[in-house]
């Protein structure tokens, strides 16, 4: 028993002492492990926790005519980004946040656990180019929903109602797809990069470098400070080698049609206008495809997506028979062969007809030519065998890709012996060699291809590579310049060279096959053809549909040697030859128009002086009135202090 | 008898250094909630200082025996108060613990009944007669404890009901627990926890709870949760390095509540490991003077009545302490003194009232 006055037992007191001394020691240690042993690690985790990288997106370069004229421009957008780096419970929030962007809750939810897997300082771009109402939602709940912030993107502005769109293609955000290629490892997701066209073959120069600014924030994800900014670098202006005025008449010309138009410049290879038809506006895509609208464009049997100019691939038809001309000369077998055209003759058993019924009686290879005769050319084909025709056909780069500088390139099919084994395991039939004679059966190529081809007979066998750039343009590195000014040259005889051109000079007059084409005062020279789908006893099984029409052709250029412009016409559903050289030759008188109205030697003008020296000679009637004199004299012209204003109209463009 | 106290015999040592610690406490809340909503909270909290040290003063000058003899009416009400908490609290953040008072003021019992439960045990060992603890006796001990805990569970404030454990074993430990007792304890409470977290079907801990608990063991697994918050206190302790910094983490409000339980986080933060481990001494020094106080007191219920509120202070500071530098979960317990909050500093003066009563009659007896 204990006493009233007993005390506590001292021992247990003192144990308590040293309890609490241990307790004291252990959240000492605590204490010296964060504070001095550990202490540099967690002050970078506190530097981390404070700074947030917000990226500054770089403008992509605008796209320029060959005159420097404005075809693709940048408009500024506002983004909405999703930042994942506070402390806000995102997937709760995503309710809201869909109501205000006016987006589907479940893909925001699905967007935020799709990217927890990331790091925290990359965000997620919920939304492109906002309405003002929904950035006016942003800005409202600044407060509620801190994690959510706007960023200042520059969008592209393409010219309207699918001008050029082909040719220059269109951006998108790049793909997972995308992302696993090599080609583009140092791309990131949410990049907007080229999708088609020049936008994706040149998206390396026209895309900038995004710079980025480190803010201080706070665990709510508010800005409280700025450290530093790394400046956006613009993505580099490119020169296209079109001619926005050629680019127009093309559009003009094949407004509402199917097919395609190329006008190049042989001497070089630069390409002037390219349109394909149907086409499409790419600013519906710049922002944001609807699934209906792309599934629409998929679907369509016109194929709007397709660039027809270098993806169709299509039988040439008889502007195929140029090709056999060349080949027949050099083989020295065309210029002696006489053929009596009665509407068709038989090879190997079965009859081949010619377009012309009644026959064209008497026909040599000039006539064969503007007269298109296919009987003189099955004759030439049989004579010739599958593989002259196809050496060639392939010297001058059909079946082949033209090397053209635009993605998605195909290849098309020139056929032959060793082609026929290798992808039917069949041998080639004798007769099959007659149908390639007019451009038929296995041939294949895409419309580049046969501008190519054409420009190279054109040149006398001067072959140059397409393309839509001109790489002096353009910095060092970003293209291989050497590829676009590589020329070969194809072996073709001088007299048949003069031969073939002149023949050709006559399809656009009285006696040949388009004489309706005709332009008075350009001397144009060229080939139509028109090639089946099907055979024509199938078409009439059809009913004649529209849908089975025959592909009009029409390869022309002026002036007929040694041309300044080269265009090629596809013509889907245009049934002959003639109506596509119509398209043609209103481009070609386009151009001609252009060259004569522009000034072809420009004085110079001086670096110091407001003045110009010019020397002109003129006549005018001598001093008796009688006979004209000529006079000569110097003129000394003041300059205008700014230079004038150059008038420039293009559809759906602002300079 | 003569009754004649004087204030000759305060400890005004013990005063002196808890003002210090106050005084840092206010400082810190100052600079923590500067530029927050909290603007302005030390003032507050130096109103709060100045009440408990009045309230201290009146305490100390009511003879704890007096007190002592009329403990069970007090345990009554507190335990009534519990009841009425539980009855008729306001139900705030999913908890109630508070009950309106007239005046727009919320009164939470859970920190009275701490006090008066101190002075239960003390009473209560106080007249026990024997040298050792008999299990029941240890079982009425428990039971005096055990019955205000498991109301405060269920309003439910785990905190708060840990705090009365210490009380206990206090207690326990200085009225004369053995070593069986203690083992076969320390074997229960072993098997106990295991089957509140690893037994699905028990029901004791809320799930905020076992996450929190859970999280403390891997703090990955809940990175947003508390175990953020353990995560962004050890980024601030750890950043204040040796002799402290701006307090980044602080002001920019990563580490949670830095004014009330993450108050010792933003002042290493602050002040570095120099700093905390001032304040450490500090506390270590009133711990030791608090005990010195024990080993003086006139009798064994006054000795009872001083180690409870070392016991209380020394399971705060190490839970609080323990806490802020990832030693143990976040249970939402305050450092006593220098957290920010009326109760929590009202509570520890009228302990230290309760100290200095003892003190006082020393030589009374």
């Amino acid at each position: 028993m204990l006493g009233r006055d007993e005390k506590v037992s001292e021992v247990r007191l003192t144990a308590a002492q040293y309890i609490i001394l241990g307790i004291f020691l252990i959240l000492a240690y605590g204490l010296w492990k964060l504070q001095v042993m550990e202490s540099g690690y967690y002050a970078s985790a506190a530097e981390k926790n404070r700074i947030r990288n917000v990226p500054v997106l770089a403008p992509r370069g605008k796209i320029l005519d060959r005159e420097g004229r404005t075809i693709v421009d940048n408009y500024p957008s506002f983004s909405a980004l999703l930042l994942r780096d506070s402390t806000r419970d995102l997937v709760g929030d995503a309710d809201l946040i869909a109501q205000g962007l006016h987006l589907d809750p479940n893909e925001v939810r699905a967007r935020i656990r799709h990217f927890a897997s990331m790091p925290q300082y990359q965000p997620i771009f919920l939304k492109e180019d906002i309405t003002p109402d929904e950035l006016q939602f942003i800005e409202a709940h600044r407060n509620e929903l801190p994690e959510l912030d706007t960023i200042m993107a520059h969008r592209r502005l393409y010219p309207r109602n699918g001008f050029m769109a082909h040719l220059i293609g269109y951006v998108g955000e790049v793909s997972e797809d995308m992302l696993n290629q090599p080609q583009f490892e140092l791309y990131n997701s949410g990049d907007v990069v080229g999708i088609s066209g020049v936008e994706r073959q040149y998206n390396n120069l026209l895309m900038g470098t995004n710079g980025s600014r480190q803010a201080l924030v706070d665990s709510h994800g508010r800005e409280v400070g700025r450290l530093g900014e790394t400046e956006a670098i613009p993505g580099k202006q490119l020169k296209l080698t079109v001619d926005i005025d050629l680019q127009i008449a093309a559009e003009q010309a094949l407004e509402g049609k199917n097919g395609a138009i190329v006008a190049m410049d042989p001497h070089t290879g630069e390409i002037l206008a390219m349109v394909s038809g149907p086409s499409f506006d790419p600013n519906d895509f710049a922002v944001h495809v609807s699934r209906d609208q792309w599934n629409k464009l998929v679907t369509d049997p016109d194929k709007p997506l397709l660039n027809k100019a270098i993806q169709a691939q299509l039988a040439p038809g008889s502007t195929f028979k140029i090709i056999m001309s060349v080949a027949g000369w050099q083989e020295g077998i065309a210029q002696d062969l006489h053929v009596n055209c009665t509407g068709g003759a038989e090879f190997y058993g079965r009859r081949f007809g010619c377009w012309v019924k009644g026959g064209h009686g008497p026909v040599t290879l000039e006539k064969a030519i503007y007269q298109s005769c296919d009987v003189f050319f099955y004759t030439l084909a049989e004579k010739l065998g599958i593989d002259r025709i196809a050496k060639y056909a392939t010297a001058l780069g059909l079946g082949q890709k033209t090397g053209i500088d635009l993605p998605n390139e195909v290849a098309g099919v020139m056929p032959s012996e060793e082609w026929k084994i290798k992808n039917f395991k069949q041998k080639w039939f004798a007769g099959e060699t007659i149908s390639v004679g007019i451009g038929q059966g296995a041939v294949a190529i895409t419309p580049v291809q046969l501008l190519r081809a054409i420009s190279a007979i054109s040149m006398g066998g001067r072959m140059v590579v397409p393309h839509v750039i001109n790489p002096v343009d353009v910095p060092a590195g970003y293209v291989e310049a050497a590829r676009y000014t590589e020329v070969k040259n194809v072996p073709i005889d001088p007299n048949g060279w003069t031969f073939v051109t002149d023949a050709m000079s006559r399809v656009l007059l009285p006696e040949g096959t388009a004489p309706s084409a005709h332009v008075p005062g350009i001397d144009i020279a060229g080939k139509t053809g028109s090639a089946q789908i099907v055979s024509l006893a199938t078409r009439a099984r059809f009913k004649n549909s529209d849908d089975l029409a025959q592909n009009g052709w029409f390869v022309g250029f002026t002036p007929r040697r040694n041309p300044d412009i080269v265009v090629c016409v596809l013509f889907q559903g245009g049934e002959h030859g003639r109506l596509a050289a119509r398209l043609a030759t209103q481009v070609i008188k386009a151009y001609v128009d252009k060259q004569h109205r522009t000034p072809q030697k420009m004085v110079e003008k001086p670096k110091s002086k407001g003045t110009v020296d010019i020397g002109g000679l003129w006549t005018e009637p001598g001093s008796d009135g009688g006979k004209e004199a000529l006079h000569g004299g110097r003129f000394v012209l003041d300059l205008p202090k700014k230079p004038l204003a150059v008038a420039v109209a293009a559809p759906g463009m602002h300079q | 008898m003569a009754r004649y106290v004087s204030y000759r015999d305060f400890d005004w040592v013990l005063l002196g250094f808890v003002l210090i610690i106050c005084g840092l406490g206010v400082m810190e809340i100052h600079s923590a909630t500067m530029h927050t909503k909290f603007a302005g909270a030390h003032v507050k909290q130096v109103y709060w200082v100045v009440a408990g040290v009045g309230a201290m003063f009146v305490i100390s000058l009511v003879n704890y025996q007096a007190l002592l003899d009329q403990i069970h009416w007090f345990y009554i009400a507190g335990v009534a108060s519990l009841m009425a908490v539980l009855l008729f609290g306001q139900k705030y953040l999913g908890a109630k613990r508070w009950i309106h008072m007239p005046g727009g003021n919320h009164f939470q019992p859970s920190e009275w009944v701490k006090l008066i439960l101190i002075l239960a045990v003390a009473k209560y060992f106080a007249d026990m007669r024997e040298r050792e603890l008999s299990w029941p006796d240890f079982m009425k001990a428990a039971a005096i404890v055990g019955v205000p805990m498991l109301m405060v569970l269920k309003q439910p404030d785990l905190g708060t009901a840990l705090t009365y454990l210490p009380i206990a074993a206090m207690g326990v430990f200085l009225g004369g627990l053995q070593w069986r007792q203690g083992l076969t304890v320390a074997l229960i409470a072993t098997v106990g926890l295991g089957a509140v977290f690893f037994i699905p079907r028990v029901h004791v801990l809320k799930s905020y709870q076992k996450q929190r608990l859970t999280s403390f063991v891997d703090p990955e697994l809940d990175p947003q949760g508390s175990g953020y918050q353990v995560e962004q206190s050890k980024i601030a302790v750890g950043s204040g390095g040796l002799w402290g910094g701006k307090g980044s983490q602080t002001h920019g409000a990563f580490l949670p509540v830095p004014q009330t339980d993450f108050i010792f986080a933003a002042f290493s933060e602050e002040h570095g490991f120099v700093g905390a481990l001032g304040v450490l001494l500090l506390y270590f020094i009133v711990l030791m003077r608090l005990t010195q106080n024990a080993q003086t007191a006139p009798d064994r219920a006054g000795t009872f009545v001083v180690m409870g509120v070392v016991a209380v202070l020394s399971f705060h500071i190490l839970v609080n302490v323990g806490m802020v530098v990832g030693f143990m979960p976040v249970t939402g317990i305050p450092l006593p003194l220098m957290s920010y909050g009326g109760s929590s500093v009202l509570f520890m003066f009228l302990a230290l009232g309760m100290v200095m009563n003892v003190r006082m009659r020393r030589f009374v007896n």
